[in-house]
């Protein structure tokens, strides 16, 4: 029945031995729609990082199961919006995991991209400069971009960040399409109730997961208290993670018995519970 | 008119081979510079030409003024600095330009004292800014290869090149090439300042890179057509700087930058995304 697409096996990613996402334990089903929630700072962005492969894990491994092709919508885009390109210049850059450095663009491109422009409501910006777009154009650009790249996976990093309402139900639509073709797709969004709605899974993240499962169970309010609660700072005195005090549990709520820096205030080694 | 523009280089044979020379140049200078312009490291060009300079008068000091061997020093000194700055913005938080200009200042003290050493002033004079109208066959044929291997290179890459540029992140996402396409290109950077400092010198090889690029920035809105706008004023820099040095006995070098230079104030003015065309008013506007 399982068919994993992603499978974490505790895994730890962080910056300078400080632990963003700590101890993330669990399984990614291919197919999968899945919302990634928590406060700023709970290591949403950091695990996004840590899929593509761009973060190696100071602890554990991602595997990526099926081998399957990852098309990548990073929060903070380092796109170049000053580059002298059009639209469909920059849409075709998601060509590239079919056609690579040399592959001669085909036909079948040209028209895969001409349906990815209109998929997003984009039919007359093909010629536009990119640095004539506004924020939500821009967007759906990146999206059409996405399609364009038809891959398995898809991972997007708070695309619904500064965009109209009208917007976001277009691409909420098309993250909705996307699960419709059995791709797996990972979305980080802050609106609960855009998740409640629309995505059957959750991960709510707050360093360690806290929950993670069916979407109503894991929004439950004693979960989302739970992840207010976490301290975002590191501590430069915070004790080691000593490998005997791992509790990964398997369900991955692995938020017992740590001594860790985001213990808070009550770093002297005891047990927070 | 024909003894105005044509005849210089019809009669001369210094002429022909500075404009043979110049028009390599600028053929594969050119798109460089649109892309070092691109990727804001206009002033990287001009950091490099100095990083030549050990090597360029280690040769130098090594088999007095002959241009193989100062090629090669010049080539090792660029790309080790190059190298260096590359990593070091790579591994550690210090960004490319400030390893950059430490890297390049250290090789800059280094080729001066190397000068010093041996040469005398009219020495650093020739390394620092280049004679076109003494072009032999041995520089015409090592700007020919020069050439040759940039755009090879420049067709191969293109794709990721202008892709690293436009958003570095993507391509990380979807291939490695990232780093080594980010190498292969400043060591285009510094094959071509090489190139240019023959006919130059290496100061004002950096000028015929970074000027028409300048320039052609103010006409297009797509890089294609801009380093092919780039390439031809780049040429129309060498014809018209190489017929100001004949007729007016000026060095030629600084003749060839001006003309460019010249191009560049008249783009920023005239240019379809130039001063006119963008700041001032107008009297009508659509109404989508």
């Amino acid at each position: 029945m399982t068919n994993p697409c992603l499978v974490f096996h505790d895994v730890t990613l962080g910056y300078n031995r400080h632990p963003a996402v700590h101890h993330l334990s669990g399984t990614v089903e291919a197919g999968s729609l899945t919302a990634v929630v928590g406060a700023n700072g709970s290591g949403k962005s950091t695990l996004m990082k840590g899929i593509i492969g761009v973060l190696k894990p100071m602890d554990g491994e991602i595997v990526n199961a099926g081998q399957a092709s990852i098309a990548y919508l990073p929060q903070q885009s380092e796109l170049d919006r000053t580059f002298p390109a059009r639209v469909i210049d920059l849409v075709s850059l998601g060509l590239w995991p079919r056609r690579g450095l040399l592959g001669r663009i085909r036909p079948e491109d040209r028209e895969a991209l001409t349906k990815a422009l209109s998929a997003v409501g984009l039919e007359d910006f093909e010629k536009r400069p990119i640095d004539t777009l506004s924020g939500g154009q821009l967007q759906r650009a990146l999206f059409a971009r996405v399609l364009a790249q038809d891959a398995e996976l898809i991972l997007l990093d708070e695309p619904f960040n500064a965009i109209d309402a009208k917007t976001v139900v277009d691409l909420v639509a098309l993250i909705k399409r996307w699960h419709g073709e059995n791709r797996t797709v990972m979305v980080v969004v802050h609106d609960l109730n855009l998740v409640r709605e629309h995505f059957p899974e959750t991960l709510l993240l707050a360093r360690q997961p806290v929950a993670w499962g069916n979407t109503a169970e894991a929004l439950k309010p004693e979960n989302l208290l739970r992840a207010r609660r976490f301290d975002e700072a590191w501590r430069e005195d915070a004790p080691w993670c000593e490998p005997e005090d791992n509790h990964a549990d398997a369900d991955g709520h692995g938020h017992h018995g740590h001594s860790h820096e985001h213990d808070g205030h009550r770093h002297s080694g005891t047990h927070a519970a | 008119m024909y003894e105005l523009l044509i005849a210089p280089f019809v009669d001369y044979g210094f002429m022909q081979r500075a404009l043979a020379g110049c028009l390599m140049l600028s053929l594969s200078g050119c798109p460089v510079g649109v892309f070092l312009m691109l990727r804001r490291m206009s002033l990287t060009g001009d950091a490099m030409a100095h990083a030549i300079l050990p090597g360029a008068a280690a040769g130098f000091l090594l088999y007095g003024l002959q241009i193989i061997p100062m090629t090669i020093g010049g080539l090792v000194a660029g790309v080790i600095v190059a190298m260096a700055a590359g990593i070091v913005s790579q591994l550690t938080i210090q960004k490319e330009d400030a390893s950059m200009a430490a890297f390049y200042l250290i090789s800059l003290a280094v080729g001066v004292l190397i000068v010093s050493v041996r040469g005398s002033s009219v020495d650093l004079m020739h390394v620092l800014f280049g004679t076109v109208l003494a072009l032999n066959d041995e520089a015409l044929s090592l700007i020919a290869i020069i050439a040759a291997i940039t755009l090879v290179l420049l067709g191969i890459f293109w794709r990721a090149l202008v892709a690293e540029c436009m958003d570095p992140l993507f391509l990380r996402s979807v291939s490695w090439l990232g780093t080594p396409v980010h190498f292969i290109f400043l060591g285009l950077v510094v094959l071509n300042l090489v190139g240019g400092f023959q006919a130059l010198g290496t100061l004002l090889s950096v000028g015929l890179m970074m000027l028409p690029a300048a320039a052609a920035r103010f006409w297009s809105a797509r890089v294609g057509p801009m380093c092919l706008l780039a390439i031809l004023i780049g040429f129309l820099s060498c014809v018209a700087g190489l017929l100001l040095s004949y007729h007016a006995s000026l060095p030629s070098g600084p003749s060839i930058i001006l003309s460019a230079g010249a191009i560049y104030g008249l783009s920023i003015l005239f240019g379809t995304r130039g001063i006119l065309n963008t700041r001032v008013r107008h009297h009508r506007h659509r109404t989508a």
